[in-house]
């Protein structure tokens, strides 16, 4: 019986370094619920016309009468109006739980699966490279503009930073598509690459995929540089009053090495967090730029969908961005315990 | 008599003294520093365009195929748009609303956020955890595609309902921070004399607490302002917001469908909008600062 005690205390004991973890797991999976549930609510407020109008384009191609081709789309759908919400609701969770996201109701029957299986890497080529510039070099602004504020440099940088907050990111976008598709003609005003490469990996397919990304991810750039120079400067100031900072100084150590060696690494921890946050931003914003830009990524079958009311591809898309967004903000939270004890002590 | 009347005199001249006072720390509050007076001029400037513009430069929708795309001049100072309308006209015209739909989201999410903010910085306990769990969920929904959802459910065409689905998301945020600071507040001496001195829970809350997060409030209001403007216009270029054609973003939405990113001709049609939104929100922003610099005065440590 004893034994057993020490064993049970062990184990809780073990299960109780990580109660960080488990309380970001248990959250999450709630906000993944109320996804669930607002997507559900897309779906049951649907108009029942939606479901006629399918109907009578899958009789017309499949050449079946109305009746038979109603009850099919009823059952592609999975869609029984008269059942009770909860066999409804249940019946949507099952399909969900078979990772089957729905079928697009005005596009040929094509699954959502499918489409994001085809648009997704395009989003993800976009948003990482121009996250992964604007963090670089936000970083590296941000740390050099704390130590010196009264230089030429700092000064721009800090008359950037008005500007590119005042400025909306979608009316950037506007801007450089007039000035630099349609005025100066130096890119391509829509696609994702040339279509007389051919798509593989080769490098002038991928120098026309960058190509034809230039402008979208200048966009992005412009508007998350700022945003992530400033957070660099208001971490690097809190950093500047710590002691190790002035032993170093006291030391005598070069300002370029302090910068690198101390400021750099301590301040840019609480940014890990963010990052996944701004992840989840340009997901968000992904519907906006990408038709902006007529860039076929999953945004621009998002805002397509919208405006055709296609639910079915609605909710699959919004289902399937948030758990990406739920996921990766998990996952940072997690990094960012195990990189900063402190956080798991205080939970 | 005599006294009466002295005593009437003296309550009135008490009043007036009072609301200069008043008038003075409002003017301490918004012209304190280079900044919040350069915010505090755009804002009333737009301000005033709003209320009185409509009236000097009253705007008609009579298309005339003559004037198609005037470039600027003396009576078209932005020139004329695809069917001959003066943008100038439209934009005073839409100034309004865009104004409108600023404040009425930002007063909804301040509102929201103060109430629930503080309710679970008060109490606690489980229904601390609850709010704070909602606030969780609605951080890290991405944003614009539930907007452009619930724009796509409801039909949006009226500043009310525009604000009312614009401040959904903007609550969580500011609803975290107000709930932080209370409890912070909550430990400090001058709260706990109160309680200890048996004060109401009233006055605790309305006259100790309220005006100590007031001056993130006020910032935060404009800053919830600027984001209603950006997502507002957002929404109307993706075109689920049917609404008044000469609003801000309707206008830049139906250049930019028109050919305005190719035609040069029409470039007026489409930076006419733009230039107003990037000043309003430039001065919106300036302000916020200014208003920072002179509340929240900090030690700046280099």
């Amino acid at each position: 019986m004893d034994a057993v005690k020490r064993v049970l205390k062990r184990i809780w004991l073990f299960l109780f370094q990580f109660r960080y973890f488990f309380m970001k797991l248990g959250i999450s999976i709630l906000t993944l619920c109320a996804v669930v549930i607002l997507s559900f609510i897309l779906i049951v407020n649907m108009p029942g016309t939606v479901i006629d109008s399918f109907a009578m384009q899958l009789s017309i191609q499949r050449r079946i009468s109305l009746e038979q081709a109603m009850i099919l789309a009823k059952q592609m759908l999975n869609y029984d109006p008269d059942a009770p919400l909860f066999e409804r609701f249940w019946a949507y969770i099952q399909q969900l739980a078979q990772g089957n996201l729905g079928i697009s109701i005005k596009n040929n029957a094509k699954s959502v699966n499918l489409i994001l299986k085809e648009l997704l890497p395009r989003t993800l080529f976009v948003s990482s490279i121009s996250l992964a510039v604007s963090f670089v070099l936000g970083t590296f602004f941000g740390s050099r503009t704390t130590w010196r504020r009264n230089t030429i440099g700092a000064k721009v940088l800090d008359g950037y930073i008005v500007v590119s907050n005042s400025i909306p990111d979608y009316i950037f976008a506007l801007i450089l598509i007039t000035v630099f598709a349609f005025r100066l003609a130096w890119f391509p005003n829509q696609g994702a690459y040339d279509a007389m490469i051919l798509p593989g990996f080769t490098l002038p397919f991928i120098l026309s995929l960058l190509f034809y990304a230039t402008l979208p991810i200048a966009a992005y750039v412009f508007s998350q540089l700022s945003f992530w120079t400033m957070q660099m400067q208001g971490s690097a100031l809190g950093v500047l009053g710590e002691d190790y900072i002035n032993a170093a100084r006291a030391r005598g150590l070069p300002k370029r090495l302090i910068v690198r060696r101390y400021l750099k690494r301590n301040a840019i921890l609480p940014l890990v967090t963010q990052l996944a946050i701004s992840f989840g931003v340009m997901f968000g914003g992904a519907p906006l730029m990408e038709s902006i830009f007529n860039y076929p990524g999953i945004g621009l079958a998002f805002s397509q969908a919208i405006v055709e009311r296609d639910y079915y591809v609605v909710q699959g898309i919004l289902l399937f961005v948030s758990v990406i967004v739920i996921g990766v903000n998990l996952i940072a939270d997690t990094i960012y315990s195990i990189v900063d004890p402190r956080i798991r002590r205080s939970a | 008599m005599n006294e009466r009347l002295q005593a009437g005199r003296q309550a009135l001249i008490n009043l007036v003294h009072k609301m200069l006072k008043f008038l003075n720390g409002l003017g301490k509050v918004f012209f304190g520093n280079p900044k919040s007076v350069f915010g505090t001029s755009v804002l009333l400037f737009f301000i005033i365009l709003g209320l009185f513009g409509p009236f000097i430069f009253p705007y008609s929708t009579d298309i005339s195929m003559l004037d198609q795309l005037l470039p600027p001049s003396w009576t078209h100072p932005f020139g004329t748009d695809l069917w001959g309308r003066d943008i100038f006209r439209q934009i005073v015209a839409g100034t309004s609303d865009v104004l409108s739909i600023a404040f009425l989201a930002a007063t909804f999410s301040v509102v929201l956020a103060l109430i629930l903010g503080m309710f679970s910085g008060i109490v606690g306990g489980f229904i601390d955890k609850f709010i704070l769990f909602l606030t969780n969920v609605f951080l890290t929904i991405p944003s614009l595609p539930v907007f452009l959802i619930l724009a796509a459910l409801f039909t949006v065409d009226n500043p009310l309902t525009f604000a009312l689905i614009l401040m959904i998301f903007s609550w969580a945020g500011m609803c975290r921070s107000i709930r932080s600071q209370i409890i912070s507040l909550k430990e400090r001496d001058f709260i706990q004399i109160c309680k200890v001195m048996k004060m109401s829970r009233g006055h605790i809350i309305f006259k100790e607490l309220l005006p100590n997060v007031g001056s993130y409030i006020l910032i935060n209001f404009i800053i919830v302002m600027k984001n209603a403007i950006t997502g507002s216009v957002g929404l109307m270029l993706l075109g689920v917001a049917s609404f008044e054609p000469t609003n801000w973003g309707a206008i830049l939405t139906s250049a930019k469908n028109n050919g305005a990113l190719i035609n040069p001709n029409s470039y007026m049609w489409l930076f006419a909008p733009i230039l107003c939104i990037a000043i309003f929100q430039l001065g919106v922003i300036v302000l916020s600062k200014g208003l920072d610099d002179t509340l929240n005065p900090r030690l700046r440590v280099m």
